[in-house]
């Protein structure tokens, strides 16, 4: 019992980690196709993880190696709840997206808690803005969970998925439109791409969270944000395009990530303020438009 | 004495196997105090593409594995130069770019610039030209990489062993600066 579930567990873990490095490579292909680059293969983000863990590397104190796993460990704890397809981890669990909600936001904060004890500024102000940012794009992402628990009378993501099989007129995201929209703004937010990346502007604060991180750490940060590319397009899969079959679970995360990336392609940075200002008011009112139209 | 030898071959085999990833994946730091810098942006954007070879800018000297040093230096700047040096991590790498720091090139002369770098910093690679061209500087990179499969640029190791050497040549240049006040 308890072996099926750490296999299980080992599983789910890797299979983010893989894929999500695996969408990284392609995102950074894509990206440079649009600027009429060609990048390096798809496979360099394994490159680049495998070089920087065989990198030396500083830590600073023992609260830095701590955050920076406990950042790394609260994205593996979410990817667990997440339905990977017909997949889930616990199978009693079904992704009750509340827990989802909750422990996604202890992956930032163990960033914040190592970041912070590395003691160079730039990384505190990267992380404060992260986190004022995460304020921002949780209010339209949580008004649309909370229309979809109300349409399903159930919080498990499980539920969601089952709720919209059939034909894809079924998916909620041509249910409810407006809250699809929303929430994609929101997810925009959540995978720090620009318009909303003023947490890294490397060339205002250098990298932001990421200043001090050398070697493993660095390779912590990007195996961190692999999962986290997993996850979030993931738990928008699951909410708005029906999940699916495995395969077709993972292509509509890719296709999910390619349209992050090329809204990404042709903005520029908004100023952090102004960033939560416009997750306030647009995303925030489509999802209450949707909410409303749902309950007239 | 035969468990240690296989323990250094098997140190050796898993060193060469990390040295291809390590090629594949050179993350920059360029100190862009000279003209030198003006050639880079056509080299990383899509002109020349370099990200082809994985490489590409980074923000800060903890993240980077190769130091650019793009042009002249100054004996001030060459003091945060060494600084920014001695933050990176190992495995990590110096390229000197232009004549100004193989020999001082045009400012040999100036009471205000170092002559050569490889006095004070261990350079694996230099690309000389006044300014060299993308072409060239690709084909420097890409001696780089083939040094680093082989296991020959470890100019990091040699500054570790020649630390004393070092620290005189930087002693005695950086003391002109000391304010006289
Ligand atoms: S080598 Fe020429 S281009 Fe480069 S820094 Fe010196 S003078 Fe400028």
């Amino acid at each position: 019992m308890v072996k099926t579930y750490i296999f299980r567990f080992l599983i789910a873990v890797l299979t983010s980690i893989f894929m999500g490095l695996l969408y990284m490579g392609i995102g950074r292909k894509f990206m440079a196709r649009i600027r009429r680059c060609y990048a390096g293969p798809f496979y360099q983000s394994y490159i680049d993880v495998i070089k920087l863990f065989s990198k030396n590397s500083i830590s600073h104190n023992w609260i830095m190696d701590f955050g920076v796993m406990m950042g790394f460990a609260g994205i593996i704890a979410t990817v667990v709840f997440l339905p990977i397809g017909p997949f889930n981890v616990f199978p009693d669990m079904k992704g009750n997206i509340i827990i989802i909600m909750y422990f996604m936001t202890i992956g930032y904060l163990g960033m914040a808690m190592g970041v912070a004890a590395s003691g160079n500024p730039n990384a505190t102000i990267g992380i404060a803005r992260a986190l004022s940012l995460m304020i921002g794009y949780e209010i339209p992402f949580a008004l649309s969970v909370i229309l979809l628990i109300f349409a399903n009378r159930s919080s498990l993501l499980y539920d969601m998925v089952l709720s919209q099989h059939g034909s894809f007129l079924n998916w909620n995201m041509f249910r409810y439109p407006f809250a699809f929209a929303g929430s994609l703004i929101a997810l925009q937010g959540m995978l720090g791409e620009q318009p909303f990346d003023a947490m890294i502007a490397p060339a205002e604060i250098a990298s932001g969270p990421m200043v001090e991180l050398s070697g493993k750490f660095l390779g912590f940060g990007f195996l961190q944000h692999a999962s986290q590319i997993f996850l979030e397009t993931g738990i928008i899969a699951a909410m708005f395009l029906g999940g699916g079959t495995i395969l077709g679970f993972f292509t509509k995360q890719l296709i999910l990530y390619l349209i992050t990336l090329s809204i990404a392609a042709v903005f520029s940075r908004y100023r952090f303020e102004d960033a939560v200002k416009f997750f306030w008011i647009i995303p925030t009112l489509l999802v209450l438009l949707q909410l409303v139209i749902f309950l007239a | 004495m035969i468990l240690s030898s296989t323990k250094e071959l098997k140190d050796k085999g898993f060193e060469q196997i990390l040295d291809f990833f390590r090629k594949k994946s050179l993350w920059m730091l360029h100190y862009c105090t000279g003209c030198g810098a003006v050639e880079l942006p056509p080299t990383m954007t899509s002109r020349w593409d370099m990200e082809r070879f994985g490489m590409g800018p980074m923000a800060t000297p903890r993240q980077a594995d190769l130091l650019l040093i793009t042009g002249y230096l100054s004996v001030k700047s060459l003091k945060r130069v060494i600084y920014t040096y001695e933050q990176m991590q190992e495995p990590k790498w110096v390229i000197a770019f232009g004549s100004c720091p193989i020999n001082g090139g045009i400012y040999y002369d100036s009471y205000s610039v170092i002559n050569r770098l490889a006095l004070y910093l261990p350079v694996d690679l230099s690309i000389e030209g006044c300014m060299p061209r993308p072409e060239a500087i690709i084909d420097g990179f890409t001696k780089l990489m083939k040094a680093i499969e082989k296991g020959e640029a470890v100019g990091y190791k040699k500054y570790k062993e020649n630390y004393e050497w070092y620290k005189k040549n930087q002693r005695e240049v950086l003391e002109r600066t000391t304010p006289v006040l």
